[in-house]
């Protein structure tokens, strides 16, 4: 009888893992690694979870998506150290260039392979100030007025941070008709007037929001209409200066990972999913700036002020190539600022 | 035996339990690649740069601000401990009372906590707007994202190896020495200064050489509190982080190696200290 039943049940056991296993075989699980930065959790977590929908439709095929979010600079590092990421999308094309450089596991021609520089949606830099706006921040010169502090993160570890600095550097440069020294000095004062230095985009919210320092916040957009969600749109404004900057995250295919893994079909379908109807969509819920607005409904567009948005290919800067290491590198104008009187 | 206490050194005492080549084998293994193989990559990379360009670094003003701010910090935190971590031991291993065992339990909650969270917690309280913050900023005394802020995040993170090590070797001093001490004509000063504290010296100074330690690295909760402005409040770790985000690797292993110098100089001296205070009152 022992015997009988010891026979059935390793029977059972045989019959159920070939179901499984043929299970398994016919429906492959794909998991694919996406890299980002910071304050893209919200928006990533709602897309993750269509596209997976949409490629299930489309092939039959499961894909887990495993997200990571992080300082959009240690994301980029993490990928250069032998983090297996299929996609990257960071806050700065110079992080993925950085990428492409130290590894060549991106080919050099990512920007021009999908539309808009590679960019699915856009953002820019606005102010958060307290409710009704008490110390009359309308734009960049009211920044560096007696009294303001500003809460923005550190440039060096921030990818959000760039873009203030340098949504900063170009309304000088416009206001001083291209005089450096004035740029230089105006973006020294402007710092002058930061009491803290968060790591990153989230820890700046936080000490603003949550914490009540400083006047004014220098914000992407969309995490300014976040804290608005998040602590309550009766305790703060968002300012919208008349001229900012074009902020464009990027997004890439890693070539070398993919190719490795073989999940290039369904990296690649995930990325241009981002620029479909449905992707343009979710990126405009979550206060982005789609690429394509003309794709989404209506009632799902967003009132975004109007901004004159200056890009960084602009002459003021030359593109990232020359600006990340002109700023922001080792003994550039930012660490110029700190150097201390000689 | 004789003969080995007579040349005074011998490779191995005899022990009960076997084994000695093969433990001495398995720790210098188990050190090597734990320690000293990571720092001997973090040697040679700082090595890549070259003198000239080390010597930049290390005589830049930001790094040394920001060297002096660790060092200088984490000393002043770790005295602390030294004299209120002792105080803490003292009170519980020689009273009995309600909720000593609780008090005893929360010594090591910074052990546990993530520094995160215990930097947010502390940012949170000593923020301008902040509970404690708040009672202080109208006396015109700012305590998060000053230099006060960092240490009093340093202490919170060093208070249990102070209490830690000196809390058994105080269990092991019986009452009777205070009696013995009183009864022979001490004063109650007498008998802590010249009969308890050097029985205690040298688990102090264990106990401020692991808290002095601690916070030379911590970096997780002091950047929330410390505000991290450059020649101001930026400590040496976050140094560190900012030349990786530059993808310096050669300059943030340069201010790693000169911060392990100064630690394992300032460690050598404190060892000293305490085999000196051993031997004089051991």
């Amino acid at each position: 009888m022992t015997q009988h039943r010891r026979s059935f049940l390793f029977a059972a056991a045989l019959a159920a893992s070939a179901q499984f296993g043929g299970i398994g075989l016919a429906f492959a699980d794909t998991t694919l690694v996406s890299v980002s930065y910071d304050p893209t959790r919200e928006l990533y977590k709602a897309f993750n979870d269509a596209f997976a929908a949409r490629w299930k439709a489309d092939t039959g095929e499961t894909v887990t998506i495993r997200q990571s979010h992080g300082g959009s600079g240690a994301q980029a590092r993490a990928v250069i150290d032998g983090l297996d990421a299929d996609v990257v999308t960071l806050a700065l094309e110079s992080d993925i260039n950085a990428i492409v450089e130290k590894t060549h596991k991106i080919n050099p021609d990512w920007r021009g392979r999908l539309p808009n520089n590679s960019a699915p949606y856009t953002s820019t830099i606005v102010f958060l100030v307290r409710k009704g706006n008490p110390k009359g921040i309308n734009d960049w010169g009211d920044l560096v007025k007696d009294g303001v502090e500003i809460i923005t993160p550190n440039p060096k570890t921030s990818g959000g941070a760039r873009w203030n600095y340098l949504a900063a550097w170009a309304w000088a440069w416009n206001q001083s008709g291209g005089d450096e020294a004035k740029v230089k000095e105006f973006i020294g004062k402007l710092f002058q007037h930061v009491p803290v230095l968060d790591t990153g985009a989230r820890g700046s919210t936080l000490s603003f929001a949550q914490k009540g320092l400083g006047d004014v916040l220098l914000a992407w957009e969309n995490e300014a209409y976040l804290v608005l969600d998040e602590f309550g749109a009766d305790q703060f404004d968002i300012v919208a200066p008349p001229t900012s900057i074009l902020a464009e995250p990027p997004v890439a295919v890693v070539d070398a990972n993919v190719d490795a893994k073989g999940t290039r079909k369904v990296a690649e379908a995930y990325l241009n999913y981002l620029y479909s109807a449905e992707g343009q969509t979710l990126i405009a819920k979550n206060h982005y700036r789609p690429f394509k607005p003309d794709l989404v409904p209506a009632a799902d567009l967003p009132k975004l002020p109007d901004i004159k948005l200056i890009t960084i290919d602009d002459p003021v800067f030359g593109g990232w190539k020359k600006a990340q290491p002109y700023h922001f590198g080792d003994g550039g104008v930012f660490d110029q600022i700190y150097k201390p009187a000689q | 035996m004789s003969l080995a206490g007579a040349a005074g050194w011998r490779f191995s005492k005899p022990s009960v339990v076997p084994g000695f080549g093969l433990t001495l084998g398995f720790s210098l293994a188990y050190l090597t690649l734990i320690i000293l193989i990571p720092l001997a990559a973090l040697l040679l990379r700082s090595a890549s740069l070259g003198w000239p360009q080390f010597w930049a670094i290390a005589t830049d003003a930001r790094v040394l601000h920001a060297l002096k701010l660790s060092f200088g910090a984490s000393l002043l935190a770790a005295l602390v401990n030294v004299v209120f971590g002792t105080v803490v031991a003292w009170v519980l291993v020689r009273y009995r009372f309600p909720g000593r065992r609780v008090i005893d339990a929360i010594v090591d909650l910074p052990f546990a906590l993530p520094p995160a969270v215990a930097g947010i917690a502390l940012t949170t309280l000593y923020a301008p707007r902040g509970w404690i913050g708040a009672i202080f900023a109208p006396l015109g005394v700012k305590i998060a994202y000053t230099p006060l802020g960092i240490v009093i995040a340093l202490v919170f993170i060093g208070l249990p190896f102070v209490v830690r090590t000196v809390q058994p070797v105080m269990e092991e001093i019986d009452r009777e020495v205070e009696e013995a001490a009183a009864t022979l004509g001490a004063g109650r000063a007498q008998t802590l200064l010249r009969v308890l504290l050097p029985g205690l010296a040298p688990a102090i100074t264990t106990g401020f050489a692991l808290a002095f330690a601690r916070a030379v690295g911590e970096y997780g909760s002091v950047i929330f509190i410390a505000g991290n402005l450059p020649l101001k409040t930026e400590i040496a770790p976050l140094l560190i982080v900012i030349k990786l985000e530059e993808y310096n690797y050669a300059g943030a292993t340069a201010i790693a190696a000169i911060m392990l110098a100064i630690s394992f100089a300032m460690l050598f001296v404190i060892n000293l200290l305490q085999s000196w205070s051993r031997r004089r009152y051991g």
